[in-house]
């Protein structure tokens, strides 16, 4: 009974589970925060499997560090910086219910994100050329140890790559919020979902803020 | 609406620090600062994360419930790092066999 007085009135920013807009919308906030926390834990496992070992060999770990191309590192962050500027100001032309704004804004945060994934592809490519890529024909020159040079590049792999899949993702889900977006779906009453990709893409910003020190910075000066 | 739209000059402001600090962190790894990289290389990291939690991520105008939940985060991985690197870390102190 009550339901058929609510349906009329549902609308995408209320929907009849909702008291208030409010509600919906902290609710889904918060929902995509409780995810991130996973996603720290997720690639927390893996930040202390590099400091275990990287303490454990910490001269292989770090001739191996600097074998990677910092300036190459320094400006692919800086890409992931500026695409994390331009999808805030997404959000922002979201709230303010400019649809022209959030679509050029929405193509520039994909086309940085896929300025980042082709940089990414290259140094993986130059590790291969290198062969620095874990398995039978791995050799890093100048180590005495194979087994330990090998780890640092399984780990740099496993990171690196995990966080591409996470790009990845991110690319999709800027493609369909664009789509969205096209569509006029979005208005400055109901933006969520361009708010809570937000928050996705800017975390997976911060992965890297913390994996680029870790895996091409550190040990620099000793070279 | 009740949501807080923050100005484009602020943004701009925080994105053109983020882009400092990267600068920064990259030049000083190059100075030999011994176990103090680490340290600084770090802290830079964790100020952008701050950054770009509270600017970008809108944690300034989070609910209290939010905060407090990503705050949580650090508490549980704190947990998981400390607890871990207790054991790998003091590994060959005592001495005992079969350690």
């Amino acid at each position: 009974m009550a339901e058929q007085a609510h349906a009329p009135t549902e609308t995408l920013a209320l929907r009849e589970q909702f008291n208030t807009a409010e509600q919906q919308k902290e609710s889904s906030t918060f929902g995509m925060w409780v995810f991130l926390i996973t996603e720290v834990m997720f690639f927390g496992g893996l930040f202390l499997a590099y400091t275990v070992y990287r303490n454990t060999y910490p001269v292989v770990f770090a001739m191996a560090s600097t074998s990677l191309n910092a300036v190459i590192g320094a400006l692919n962050t800086a890409v992931l910086l500026c695409s994390s500027f331009t999808m805030v100001m997404a959000v922002r032309a979201a709230q303010l219910g400019r649809r022209r704004a959030l679509i050029w804004f929405l193509i520039l945060t994909l086309f940085l994100g896929l300025v980042f994934l082709g940089v990414k592809a290259y140094e993986w490519n130059q590790k291969f050329v290198e062969h620095h890529v874990p398995g039978a024909t791995f050799h890093f020159e100048g180590a005495a140890e194979q087994g330990p040079a090998q780890l640092f590049f399984s780990l740099y792999f496993a990171m690196t790559g995990l966080h591409a899949l996470h790009m990845v993702v991110g690319a999709g889900i800027l493609s369909w919020l664009l789509f969205h977006a096209v569509r006029g779906r979005f208005t400055a009453e109901y933006m969520t979902p361009v708010d809570i990709a937000g928050l996705y893409w800017h975390f997976v910003d911060i992965i890297w803020i913390f994996l680029f020190p870790l895996l091409y910075l550190i040990d620099r000066h000793m070279r | 609406m009740s949501e807080h739209v923050d100005s484009v000059k602020t943004y701009t402001v925080v994105w053109l620090i983020l882009l400092a600090l990267t600068g920064i962190t990259t030049g000083v790894a190059y100075v030999d600062l011994g176990d103090f990289s680490v340290v600084i290389a770090l802290l830079i990291a964790a100020v952008k994360m701050l950054l770009v939690a509270l600017f970008f991520m809108h944690m300034r105008h989070s609910t209290k419930l939010t905060q407090l939940a990503a705050a949580g985060a650090f508490l549980w991985l704190f947990i998981m790092m400390a607890f871990t690197l207790a054991d790998v870390w003091t590994r060959g102190l005592v001495g005992t066999q079969g350690r």
